[in-house]
């Protein structure tokens, strides 16, 4: 389970951009998520309980948003969702995607401060 | 207590791996080391192939290898007998190889004296997926006796590798293999992904593998060239 390495990833992330700030104790931490990211949502969920303890970043919750997956479609020429995933199937026209155009993120967004 | 303000963040969570990833990358193309990293399930076959690879590369080029595992030494003392440089990674409870534990493990190592340098991941097809550690090219094994649905239940490892090595091909007529199926679910996930096919025990498709390896590597010296 790499949920931890990610979740301890983001902690060491937020704490440095808590740094920059110059007062705040963190509420919440935003967090973008790809359906592709190979990470799974609730082992990071749980994960990021544990560590955050002994952190500043206790008892912090963390707003997980899913981006689902898009690609670009060869055939329709421009950016479109798939369907059934994780086939990278064009949802308007059933051709096969070129390349990823989202759906692998795997990013801290915000972080809410109280001071 | 007042109402929390929101602080904008633009930051990749493995921002850290990334950037020592990236010096990695920098450091071997500079003195013109090809890594080549190996990604599957556990038993899908890296160490034979490995063995495989070394012992024929070892002729003509500098070779060696980082192999990482849980708890035990075996796939590195198996490597060994090649005659290659062969170091351990043991991680522990953590399920993937990460950047750092490359830097470290390199430690003492003059890299500039390799020609190629391999890296066995800890076999999962999970965790290894989201952590660059470096290399140019990234290969994802899959044997002919663990089910063609693989990239469907995996398909984050398929996307961050580069290509799909089909292994243990003189089993695929016993276990009633389905070449076909398992291409096209390579392909559904990722369009276009190059697959070889290979068996480390009959030597079948080997030559094809270093072939692409070799050309590669002359394509990098080349474009260093220029
Ligand atoms: N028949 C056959 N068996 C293989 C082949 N490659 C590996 N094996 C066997 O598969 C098992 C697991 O191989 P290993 O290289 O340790 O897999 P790893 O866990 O991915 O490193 C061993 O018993 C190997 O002998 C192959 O090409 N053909
Ligand atoms: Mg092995
Ligand atoms: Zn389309």
């Amino acid at each position: 389970m790499h949920e931890l390495s990610i979740a301890l990833n983001i902690v060491d992330g937020v704490l440095e951009e808590l740094d920059r700030q110059k007062s705040g104790h963190v509420e919440a931490v935003h967090l973008r998520l790809g359906r592709l990211s190979g990470v799974d949502k609730d082992a990071l969920s749980f994960s990021y309980g544990v560590a955050c303890e002994g952190t500043p970043l206790a008892n912090s919750r963390l707003l997980i948003e899913d981006v689902e997956v898009a690609i670009f479609c060869p055939v329709c020429g421009v950016e479109r969702p798939t369907r059934s995933f994780p086939v990278l199937i064009c949802a308007n026209c059933g051709a096969l995607g070129e390349r990823v155009l989202r759906g692998e993120e795997l990013e801290i967004t915000a972080m809410e401060l109280v001071t | 207590m007042n109402e929390p303000r929101m602080v904008e963040v633009r930051r990749k969570v493995l921002k850290e791996n990334d950037l020592l990833a990236h010096r990695l990358r920098d450091r071997f193309q500079s003195v013109g080391t090809r890594v080549v990293s190996l990604v599957s399930s556990p038993g899908s076959g890296k160490t034979t192939l490995l063995e495989r690879l070394l012992t024929d590369l070892r002729r003509e080029y500098r070779v060696a290898a980082l192999v990482g595992d849980l708890a035990t030494e075996n796939d590195a003392a198996r490597l060994a007998r090649s005659g290659a440089p062969v170091k351990q990674i043991t991680t522990g409870t953590v399920c993937h190889l990460d950047a750092g534990m490359v830097e470290r493990a390199l430690e003492g190592w003059a890299v500039e004296d390799l020609d190629y340098l391999f890296i066995e991941n800890v076999g999962n097809l999970v965790c290894p997926s989201s952590f660059d550690l470096g290399e140019d090219l990234r290969l994802v094994l899959v044997s002919t006796t663990e089910g063609e649905d693989k990239p469907l239940k995996y398909p984050t490892i398929f996307n961050t590798a580069d290509v799909a090595l089909i292994t243990k091909l003189d089993l695929a007529e016993a276990v009633g293999f389905d070449l076909e199926l398992l291409i096209r679910n390579i392909h559904g996930v990722r369009p276009g992904m190059p697959i070889l096919q290979v068996s480390a025990r009959t030597g079948e498709g080997i030559e094809g593998l270093e072939h692409l390896l070799i050309s590669n590597h002359t394509e990098s010296k080349l474009a260093q060239v220029q």
